[in-house]
């Protein structure tokens, strides 16, 4: 069948299609329509992933379900998708949360529902598109046009500051890219016309020129991921964008940022990612120990977690950079547990947001008084945010400190740090917000969160919990793909 | 063969001519405001033009007149586009200048007028027919930006053209005269086979060739000699700067790839430094400079400039691949200028300019269609995928780094990100903020379907398979092919 052979082009178009059908309904009149339209295309989208992990060969690291059309002949640019191990993942995560963020702004959303909706389902293909990408072309116009429905979301949905955050995440993000492309198409030249990524991972390449391509891709993806110095935008976007903003935002957007270290970084410059981790791994502990001490002085519980992403970031980077079998899946089920918390973290300030409009921590206090549910679920996924064992944030941190201590005791101790500080900074904030005596009226005439709020919820806890108890449907994914490209890497491109 | 057989290759030509001057006399007898008659003629001439372009095509090289006119693939392809822009710009601004008395059969005859200018430009293989249609294509625009005559800024804004117009006519003819002294002719490809036997003085064709570059320079807009394009935009009637911002691109392309890269390819080192410095600069001055601009007209007028620089880049690596990419560029370029000032003209109503960057607050409240066609013409001209504005930046830069010039790549795409600001600025006022009026806004049928059609091509070259495979091939052969001269 016809649907069979392009599941990864259905993943990617099907949410765009509907997007665009609900952008056609129109104004405000047709909410409900538009949110109906929404929802089945984000389920829809979702269900056509589900063959992927369903048909998927754990045992090769090859790319799978291969599409390849021509595109633009001249450059020899080519509509080529493919997974392996790595992007499979993330295609998953990310048609998983495009329901839940269509679920998130059901009600909450009054204003352009159409527009908003429309957003998200076209930013879920899009981002599909550049997991699935294997002509680097391809993947670059999908990298970019990510930009736009986000630059959107956060200006148009945002709050009062958003304006601000939205120029500034476009601006930042689009430094980055811009060099990826003067590098991308120096690949091209080198490599005699083709922008195959495949085809750059076993082209040998001097040493200078893979330095300036590394240093090139690391501008776009250290931005997107985000790495210490140029993490500044996140706090921004975070803290201006909508719910379901922040969600995608922090469970998605982030991972494409590390995802390119691993499909463009480390395999087309080997060397130079060997020469310059040393680098890395320092960004990635400062990442690690400052960001976390910072998180702690926040005040505003959407800028605390998004601090607390980044020093989580900062593990994942780490674990790719140490280059060990630990190190790296520990890395890559960071990303997809982080997904998962930092997703939930902030639909639960969301669903507070939406109650009493401030994200300040000081105006909360005693919320478990007036809604011992939602205090039940909150706990769990802060308690996952602090790596607690049982939960899907302590498999990812833990593989990580084990592999970084195999390559230096120094590094896994710094980074063992983030199991005190992210413990810290995510209960104090919990104890501030939730325990203590009623502190306000607001919290005062809180009510407990709605059915829609506790499926969205429910999804979620299960995931996590199912993920920190039995991580191997996750990490046998990986596995073989993960130890295909460590041996890569060590080999030398001169 | 009898004499009319012969002259097929310029049959478009002369069917413009013809036509222009029945226009120009029909047009007394008609009595009609809105001179529906006048403007059906000027869209049919055009139609006519097109099939007769088609028609007389034929693969090679033909040269008439003593080899001042020359018909290949490259002229064809640039007059079409040159038919097509000229009838979309009329199509936009028929209501506007309806609204403001300004639509009347000189309006429609001085456009025709100035297409034959751009025609003979495009088609010419001698400096003189050069010259013959640059002064015909300008002195139709200057006349036609001082058409608003009871507007003080229009006046002004046609005097400067005018004088600094002519001021660069002079420094072309000037550097014209200078390479006929060092090779004794004026014919394209004489200059250029004598310049490659070896001329005894250098420095005269240097020199001369310095004032043919910055005459060329100046018809493009590029930094230094941009000053007129800010003042033009903003005080000509918005239809004519439409137009000034549109097809006579095309035509100045051809013109410097006829005089630069065919007539004087021999001196390349010498031109390509030349416009690198311009290049660089233009993208400089046009991306900061429209940053500070409060007028959307004046803001796309500096966007014009930079667009103008990062094209050169395209002609100064010096291969085919550049010089298709540049073309590319450039009809890329033609129609999202087009389509934006369409949108401009379309806001406007009677008695109001809709040129402040603050008129365009909140219009997705107001259309969100509209806003939605602003936003895809802002994205590609910023150059973000998947518009079609990112392949043409894209392919530019794939030319610029073939030729080995890594640096200038960086700095292009660096001033593409300063850019990329103030585009976005307009799509921030659209999407994020609130409307200041909520008076609806009017759009006859054929200005709305045109413009949709405008921006969502923008759209539709990258997603639709093949198409932009077409176009950028298309481009490249008829660059190549009318490089085959020599």
């Amino acid at each position: 069948m016809i649907f069979a052979s392009h599941l990864l082009s259905l993943a990617i178009w099907l949410p765009i299609l509907f997007g665009v059908l609900v952008l056609a309904t129109g104004n405000d009149r047709n909410a409900p329509m538009a949110r109906m339209i929404a929802m089945v295309g984000a389920v829809l989208g979702f269900l056509v992933t589900l063959p992927l992990y369903a048909g998927f060969d754990k045992m090769t690291s090859a790319m799978q379900f291969v599409e390849n059309y021509g595109w633009i002949a001249r450059f020899n640019v080519n509509y080529h998708l493919g997974i392996d191990g790595i992007s499979m993942l993330f295609i998953l995560l990310n048609s998983f949360f495009t329901p839940l963020v269509v679920l998130a702004g059901w009600k909450v959303i009054e204003k352009r529902v159409a527009q908003y909706m429309a957003a998200f389902l076209i930013m879920s293909g899009i981002v599909n598109g550049v997991f699935a990408s294997l002509d680097a072309m391809l993947f670059y116009v999908f990298w970019e046009a990510m930009l736009i429905p986000m630059f959107l979301i956060i200006g148009v949905w945002g709050g009062p500051n958003r304006v601000y955050a939205a120029v500034k995440f476009f601006l930042y993000t689009l430094l980055g890219s811009l060099l990826m492309l003067v590098a991308l198409i120096y690949l091209y030249q080198h490599s005699g016309g083709s922008f195959e990524i495949l085809k750059y991972h076993t082209m040998g390449i001097p040493m200078t020129a893979q330095i300036l391509v590394f240093i090139a891709f690391l501008t776009a993806f250290s931005v997107k991921v985000p790495m210490f110095p140029v993490h500044t935008w996140l706090p921004d976007a975070h803290v201006e964008a909508p719910t379901g903003g922040s969600v995608i935002l922090a469970a998605i957007m982030l991972k494409v940022g590390a995802y390119g270290f691993l499909r463009f970084s480390l395999p087309i410059a080997p060397d130079a990612s060997h020469k310059l981790a040393g680098v890395m791994i320092a960004l990635s502990l400062i990442a690690v120990v400052y960001i976390g001490l910072v998180a702690l002085m926040q005040s505003d519980m959407k800028k605390l977690v998004a601090y607390s992403s980044i020093s989580h970031m900062g593990f994942v980077t780490l674990g790719i950079f140490i280059f060990n079998a630990y190190g790296m899946e520990g890395a890559l089920l960071q990303m997809v547990s982080h997904g998962f918390v930092s997703g939930a973290l902030f639909l639960a300030i969301g669903v507070l947001y939406d109650r009493v409009h401030s994200r300040q921590i000081a105006d909360y206090g005693g919320v478990a008084n007036k809604m011992p549910v939602f205090a039940a679920f909150f706990m769990l996924f802060a308690m996952a945010n602090s790596g607690l064992p049982g939960t899907s944030g302590f498999v990812g941190e833990f593989l990580v400190i084990v592999g970084a201590e195999k390559a230096n005791f120094w590094f896994a101790f710094l980074a063992a740090t983030t199991l005190i500080f992210g413990a810290a900074y995510t209960l104090w904030m919990y104890k501030r917000v939730i325990f203590g005596a009623v502190a306000n009226d607001h919290v005062a005439h809180l009510s407990d969160i709605t059915l829609r709020e506790k499926v969205i919820f429910s999804i979620l806890a299960l995931t996590v919990l199912g993920m920190g108890v039995y991580p191997l449907p996750f990490s046998e994914i990986m596995h073989v793909t993960v130890n295909d490209l460590l041996v890569h890497v060590a080999r030398t491109k001169f | 063969m009898s004499f009319l057989s012969t002259l097929y290759p310029a049959y478009a030509e002369i069917f413009l001519l013809v036509m222009t001057c029945a226009i120009l006399i029909v047009d007394l007898f008609v009595t009609h405001k809105d001179r529906t008659l006048t403007y059906l003629l000027v869209q049919f001439t055009l139609l006519g033009c097109a099939m007769i372009t088609v028609a007389t095509h034929q693969p090679g090289v033909m040269h008439l007149f003593h080899n001042m006119f020359v018909d290949d693939l490259m002229s064809d392809v640039l007059k079409l586009l040159s038919y097509l822009s000229v009838s979309m710009a009329l199509v936009y601004s028929r209501s506007y200048l309806l609204t403001r008395g300004l639509f009347s059969g000189e309006y429609m005859v001085l456009t025709l007028f100035s297409l034959l200018g751009m025609m003979v430009m495009i088609s010419a293989s001698h400096f003189l027919t050069l010259y013959l249609g640059l002064e015909l294509l300008s002195l139709c625009l200057y006349a036609m930006v001082a058409l608003e005559r009871d507007s003080t800024a229009a006046t002004e804004a046609a005097m400067k053209y005018f004088i600094l117009g002519a001021l660069a006519s002079g420094l072309l003819l000037y550097g014209m005269s200078m390479l006929y002294g060092a090779t004794g002719s004026l014919d394209v490809s004489t200059v250029s086979d004598a310049i490659k036997r070896g001329v005894p003085n250098k420095e005269l064709l240097v020199f001369g060739l310095v004032f043919v570059v910055a005459g060329l320079s100046f018809k493009l807009g590029a930094v230094p000699f941009h000053m007129w394009v800010p003042d033009v935009y903003h005080g000509a009637p918005t239809a004519v700067a439409m137009l000034i911002g549109s097809a006579p691109k095309l035509a100045v392309f051809a013109f410097v790839m006829r005089i630069l890269v065919d007539g004087l390819q021999p001196l390349m080192e010498h031109w390509s430094a030349m416009l690198m410095i311009m290049a660089v600069l233009s993208m400089a001055v046009g991306n900061i400079a429209a940053i500070a601009q409060t007028n959307i007209k004046r803001m796309l007028a500096y966007s014009t400039i930079s667009h103008m620089g990062f094209m050169l880049l395209g002609i100064l690596s010096g291969n085919i691949e550049g010089y298709g990419a540049a073309m590319f560029y450039n009809v890329v370029y033609v129609l999202m200028n087009l389509g934006a000032f369409g949108i401009i003209m379309l806001l406007s109503r009677e008695g109001f300019e809709a040129d402040t960057l603050e008129d365009f607050k909140g219009l997705n409240q107001r259309s969100p269609w509209l806003a939605f066609m602003m936003l895809l013409l802002m994205f590609s001209m910023a150059g973000i995928p998947p518009t079609v504005g990112f392949f043409a930046k894209f392919a530019v830069l794939q030319a610029v780094i073939a030729a080995g010039y890594m640096w200038i790549a960086v700095v292009a795409v660096l001033f593409s990100l300063i850019g990329a600001y103030y585009y976005l600025r307009i799509v921030k006022l659209m999407y994020f903020d609130a409307p200041e009026s909520y008076e609806p806004i009017k759009m006859q049928p054929d200005t709305g379907l045109l413009i949709s059609i405008n921006s969502l091509s923008l759209l539709a070259l990258v997603l639709i398979p093949g198409t932009l495979q077409t176009l950028m091939s298309v481009c490249a052969v008829s660059v190549g092919q009318s490089l085959l001269l020599h």
